[in-house]
C-alpha cells in the first residue's frame, strides 16, 4: 500500500475551511510531497458545510484515498458527522471551547485546544484555524519554519501585524501540540522535488495558453468557472481576449466568431450551458470553423446538484445538435491531463476543422493535483492544418469546401484579397453558395455529406489508441473513463494487495472510441467491470452500441460524490463472487 | 499572420457582385439594401477581402451571399454574437451584420441588447419587414398590434417592439432607420454608420411583397418623413432622438435619429489588443510569462 497521509477539515462555508486547506497544500507540495485535494460542498455561501480532504504523500496521489488520518473539525456539525471515520492512529484536533467529541473508534487521539486560553478571540476570529494547522504540523514532524514561510506568503497582501499574529497562533497550537499530544506514527517525509499544484479548471485555462488560444469566451457555471477566473486575471499577461457573455448561445457564438477570424477561440461551460451551446456546435461543423468547448460536468438532469461530480454528459455529447457530423471528444483523466489535452484536442480540431469537446467533471475542475512543473509544457506542438495566410501565389478560384479525398477543405484567414467567401450554415456547394433554397440539389448535398464525414477517418488515424495498463492476464479488467482513473488505479494496486489480480482501460478519447482496437484489448479478459459516475451506465451503453461489447458487470456511483478506492475494491470483490453484477456503492460521510 | 502582397487597386461596383443573384421574391425590400450597402462600400473605397458580411437565417439573413466579401451565414439570431467575437479577433475589417426583426429582436434580442452596451464597433442592418418571411409569415416581433398572419389569424393581441427607442435605452452609440426605397438616403445612412466608431444600428424598412399586406411600400411612401428635412434636428440630443423614435401613424421618421462619438468601442478598450488585431498576434507566449504562471502554483 502506498504511504500516504490524509487531512480533513471541515466547516460551515464562509468559517474559513479555504485557508487551512491552501496552507497544507504548500507545505505538503515544498517538502516534495504529492497531494490530491478534493472539496465537497454545497451551492451556498454562508452555512452548509464545507469539507476538504487533502491527502499527501511521497508517491503520486491520484485520488482522495479511503481513510482519514488527521480530522479538524471547525464546528461540531463536522465533529459529529466525520468522528467515526477516524481509525486506531488517527487523531482530531478541535476547540475545545465549542466543540465536543463524541462516540470514536479505539485507538484514535483526542486532541483538545483550548483555544480561548491560547488566543484572544475576540480580535482574530478564525484563531482556532491557525491554532490547529500550527497543532498539525507539530504531530506530522514538519518543522515550524516552513509553516512561518508560508503563512507570511499566505498573508502577503496584509500588514506585517498580521503576519506576526498569525505566526504568533500558529507557534502557540504547534508548542501546544508538541507538549500534549502524541505524534503521528508516521512523520511526513521529505523529497527533492518541488511541485506544483492546480485545479483542473487552471489546468485546462494554461493548456489553452499552450495550445495557442487567443480568445475564450464564458458564462459563470459551477463548476467550469474556475476556468474564466483563471482566463480573466491572466488575460493581459497572456494576451488572451476574455469575453463574459450574456448566455452559452452567445459563448459558444462568439468563439465562433473568433475562431473563423483565425484565431484559436475556446469556451468552458457545465451541462445547463452546454445544452445552450449545442446548436453552434452544429454550425461550427457545418461552416467548417474549428472550436473548443470544455464541458465540466456536475450531477444533472437540470440545474441538478451545481457543486457534485458526476459523469453524466456522456449522451449529450455525443448527441449534441442535429444531423451527422464529425466531431471529436476527449475526457483527461487527471488534472495533469486536463493540461495536456487541450494542445492536443486543438490540433485535431483545426486539422479536421470541426468542434472539440473536453468532458471534464467537477472532481477534476476543482480537485487540486501536486504536479511535477516539468509536465506543465507551454511550447507544444501548434497544428493550424491547412490555412491558407498568404496570397503571394497565383491559385484557382478559392473554394471553402472543396471536395477533397481528405475532407478538410484549406481554410483562409479573412482579410487576404482574392479569397472572398462566405461560410454558411445552411447546407452549401464548395463554394460555400447555399444549395437549400429554391430545389435541393441531392448530389450536392450527399457529396457534402460525404466529404465532411470523411474527416472522421483521418481523426481516427490522428487520434491516439487506448491503451491497458497492468498485467496481461488479471484475474480482473475495470474498464473506465476520464476522472476515474486515478481512483480506479489505486483500486487495481488494492485488489494486487488482497491477491486479486487487476489491470484497467482508461479510456480517453471517446470519439473517436477505436473500437476495434478496444474489443481487442479485452479480448483474453477474464472479468470485466465498468466503472463510472453515472446513473445508466453511460459509457457501457455507448461502447456496446459502438462494439456489441457486454462486460461481466457495472460499478456505479451517482450520489454526487466521486468513488474512494475501496468502493471500486469491495464492488470487484463482490462481484468476483458472483453475488451481483451491479454494485452501487454508498458514500459513508454525508457532505 | 496574413500578408497582402497585391497592389492596391480602386475599389469597384465589380468586386461586390455577389457569386449567386439573389433569390428574393420580385419587388423584395430586400433588393434595395442590397443595393445601398454594395453602394456605400464603392463609395467609401473599402476593398471586398476587408469586409465582413455575417448574418443569422432568414430571407433577408442570406444577404451575405448576394454580396462577395467575407461572408458568414450563421444561426437565427446568432449574428451579433457571431461578428462581436469576428470583430474581437480582427478588429481592423469592417464588419457589417444583416438580419431580419425576426432574427434580430425576436430569437436573438438577448444579444442585441448586449451588443449596444458593449459597444461593438459593427454595422447592424436589420431589414425589418415586420414579419416572419423564409417561415412563410409569421407574427413578428415589430409586427403591428391587429395584424393578421398564419400564426396569429385573428389579428395579434400583442404589441410591437419599437427597435429605434429600444437601441437607444440600450445605449447604441448610432441609431438610424431607412426605407428600402429611399435608395440615396439609405446608402448616406450606412455610410455614415460604417465610419461611426462603435455600434451602428440602422432599422430599415424593407417590405414583404409576399407576405405582408399590411406594411407595403405604398403603405410607407407617404408616412416616412427624413429627420434630416428638418433642420432643427440635432441627432447628439438623446431626449429629442427618444421623443422622435416614439412617433408612428401618419408620420414616421427616418434618418439618424442619435449619435455619439466618445463613448471607446469594445476592442479600443482592450489593452490585449495594444499590439494590433488578435489574428495577427503570436500564438505563444514569452518564456518568462509561462515561468511566472507556473511560480505562482508552487
Ligand atoms: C432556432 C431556429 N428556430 C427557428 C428557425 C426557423 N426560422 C428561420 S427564419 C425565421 C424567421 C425569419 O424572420 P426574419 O428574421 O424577420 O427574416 P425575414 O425572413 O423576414 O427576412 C425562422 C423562425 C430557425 N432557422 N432556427
Ligand atoms: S418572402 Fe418576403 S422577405 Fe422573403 S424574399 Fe419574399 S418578399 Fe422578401
Ligand atoms: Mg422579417
Amino acid at each position: 500500500m502506498r504511504q500516504s497521509f490524509a487531512v480533513g477539515i471541515g466547516g460551515a462555508a464562509g468559517q474559513g475551511v479555504a485557508t487551512p486547506g491552501d496552507i497544507f497544500a504548500k507545505v505538503f507540495s515544498r517538502r516534495g510531497l504529492h497531494l490530491n485535494a478534493y472539496n465537497a460542498y454545497q451551492s451556498i455561501i454562508r452555512g452548509g458545510h464545507t469539507f476538504l480532504t487533502i491527502r499527501t504523500g511521497p508517491e503520486k496521489i491520484t485520488n482522495m484515498g479511503d481513510r482519514l488520518d488527521l480530522l479538524i473539525p471547525l464546528n461540531q456539525d463536522t465533529m459529529d458527522r466525520h468522528l467515526h471515520l477516524l481509525g486506531a492512529g488517527g487523531a482530531v484536533l478541535y476547540n475545545s471551547d465549542s466543540i465536543k467529541p463524541g462516540e470514536h473508534a479505539d485507538g484514535v487521539q483526542i486532541c483538545p485546544i483550548p483555544v480561548s486560553q491560547l488566543a484572544d478571540i475576540s480580535k482574530n476570529k478564525v484563531a482556532q484555524n491557525t491554532l490547529a494547522i500550527g497543532a498539525a504540523l507539530s504531530m506530522m514532524g514538519v518543522g515550524f519554519p516552513a509553516l512561518e514561510h508560508v503563512l507570511a506568503e499566505q498573508f502577503r497582501k496584509k500588514e506585517q501585524k498580521v503576519i506576526d499574529e498569525n505566526v504568533n497562533l500558529a507557534r502557540a497550537g504547534y508548542d501546544y501540540a508538541t507538549q500534549h499530544f502524541k505524534p503521528f506514527a508516521w512523520p511526513l517525509p521529505m523529497t527533492e522535488t518541488k511541485y506544483a499544484v492546480l485545479s483542473g479548471n487552471a489546468a485546462m485555462a494554461m493548456g489553452g495558453v499552450a495550445a495557442g488560444v487567443k480568445f475564450y469566451s464564458a458564462y459563470p457555471m459551477s463548476p467550469s468557472t474556475g476556468v474564466l477566473h483563471w482566463m480573466a486575471e491572466h488575460a493581459r499577461k497572456g494576451n488572451i481576449m476574455v469575453r463574459q457573455v450574456e448566455d452559452e448561445i452567445g459563448v459558444v457564438n462568439m468563439a465562433i466568431g473568433a475562431a473563423h477570424a483565425g484565431v484559436r477561440a475556446m469556451c468552458a461551460t457545465s451541462g445547463g450551458g452546454f445544452a445552450l451551446m449545442s446548436e453552434g456546435l452544429g454550425l461550427a461543423a457545418q461552416a467548417e470553423i474549428p472550436i473548443v468547448v470544455i464541458d465540466c460536468q456536475r450531477a444533472g438532469p437540470s440545474t441538478g446538484v451545481p457543486t457534485k461530480t458526476e459523469q453524466g454528459d456522456l449522451w449529450q455529447m455525443l448527441g449534441a445538435a442535429f444531423g451527422d457530423y464529425p466531431r471529436v471528444i476527449a475526457a483527461p483523466l487527471d488534472i495533469a491531463d486536463c493540461f495536456k489535452l487541450i494542445p492536443e484536442i486543438f490540433n485535431v480540431a483545426d486539422k479536421f476543422q470541426c468542434p472539440g469537446i473536453v468532458l471534464c467533471d467537477l472532481l477534476l475542475s476543482e480537485g487540486r493535483l501536486s504536479v511535477d512543473p516539468k509536465e506543465l509544457d507551454f511550447y507544444p506542438e501548434i497544428d493550424r492544418g491547412e490555412l491558407i495566410t498568404s496570397n503571394g501565389v497565383e491559385h484557382e478560384p478559392y473554394k471553402r469546401y472543396k471536395i477533397t479525398e481528405s475532407g478538410v477543405s484549406p481554410r483562409v484567414v479573412p482579410g487576404l484579397p482574392g479569397y472572398t467567401h462566405t461560410v454558411s450554415s445552411d447546407e452549401h456547394d464548395e463554394d460555400g453558395i447555399l444549395i437549400s433554397d429554391e430545389y435541393t440539389n441531392t448530389t450536392k448535398r450527399r457529396a457534402m455529406m460525404e466529404k465532411r464525414m470523411r474527416k472522421m477517418e483521418g481523426i481516427e488515424a490522428a487520434v491516439p489508441l487506448p491503451q491497458l495498463v497492468g498485467p496481461a492476464n488479471a484475474d480482473v479488467t475495470l474498464i473506465g473513463w476520464g476522472s476515474t482513473y486515478g481512483v480506479i488505479e489505486e483500486a487495481c494496486e488494492q485488489l494486487r494487495e488482497a491477491g486479486i489480480s487487476a489491470n484497467y482501460l482508461p479510456v480517453r478519447w471517446l470519439v473517436p472510441l477505436h473500437g476495434d482496437a478496444i474489443l481487442d484489448l479485452l479480448k483474453n479478459a477474464k472479468h470485466t467491470i465498468i466503472v463510472e459516475n453515472n446513473y445508466s451506465g453511460q459509457f457501457a451503453r455507448y461502447l456496446r452500441s459502438e462494439t456489441s461489447f457486454v462486460p461481466n458487470g457495472y460499478i456505479r456511483k451517482y450520489d454526487g460524490e466521486p468513488f474512494m478506492p475501496h468502493h471500486i475494491v469491495e464492488a470487484v470483490k463482490e462481484q468476483l463472487a458472483g453475488e451481483t453484477n451491479l454494485s452501487v456503492p454508498t458514500h459513508e460521510i454525508m457532505v | 499572420m496574413a500578408t497582402d502582397v497585391a497592389a492596391p487597386k480602386a475599389v469597384t461596383a465589380a468586386e461586390f457582385k455577389g457569386r449567386v443573384d439573389p433569390d428574393w421574391c420580385p419587388g423584395c425590400g430586400d433588393y434595395g439594401v442590397l443595393a445601398a450597402v454594395q453602394k456605400a462600400l464603392v463609395e467609401l473605397q473599402i476593398p471586398n477581402h476587408q469586409v465582413a458580411t455575417i448574418s443569422g437565417i432568414g430571407c433577408s439573413s442570406n444577404f451575405p451571399g448576394f454580396i462577395e466579401t467575407y461572408g458568414m451565414h450563421t444561426l437565427h439570431g446568432r449574428s451579433l454574437a457571431v461578428a462581436t467575437g469576428f470583430k474581437m479577433a480582427n478588429h481592423g475589417m469592417t464588419v457589417l451584420v444583416t438580419g431580419g426583426d425576426g432574427d434580430g429582436f425576436g430569437i436573438g434580442g438577448n444579444h442585441f441588447m448586449h451588443t449596444m452596451r458593449r459597444n461593438v464597433d459593427l454595422t447592424y442592418l436589420v431589414m425589418d419587414n415586420q414579419i416572419y418571411g423564409l417561415t412563410t409569415g409569421q407574427t413578428s416581433p415589430t409586427s403591428r398590434l391587429g395584424m393578421k398572419t398564419k400564426s396569429m389569424p385573428f389579428g395579434s393581441v400583442e404589441g410591437p417592439i419599437n427597435p429605434i427607442s429600444l437601441a437607444l435605452a440600450a445605449g447604441a452609440t448610432f441609431v438610424a432607420r431607412g426605407f428600402s426605397a429611399e435608395q440615396k438616403h439609405l446608402t448616406e445612412l450606412i455610410k455614415q454608420a460604417i465610419e461611426h466608431k462603435g455600434f451602428s444600428f440602422i432599422d430599415v424598412f424593407s417590405p414583404c411583397v409576399t407576405y405582408n399586406k399590411d406594411n407595403t411600400f405604398q403603405w410607407f411612401r407617404p408616412r416616412v418623413k427624413k429627420l434630416e428635412e428638418n433642420s432643427g434636428y440635432d441627432p447628439s440630443d438623446w431626449s429629442t432622438a427618444m421623443e422622435k423614435s416614439l412617433l408612428w401613424g401618419d408620420e414616421i421618421p427616418i434618418g439618424k435619429f442619435f449619435e455619439r462619438t466618445d463613448v471607446p468601442t469594445l476592442h479600443g478598450s482592450e489593452p490585449v489588443l495594444n499590439q494590433g488585431p488578435l489574428v495577427y498576434q503570436d500564438n505563444r507566449i514569452p518564456p518568462e510569462i509561462a515561468k511566472g504562471f507556473i511560480d505562482e502554483l508552487m
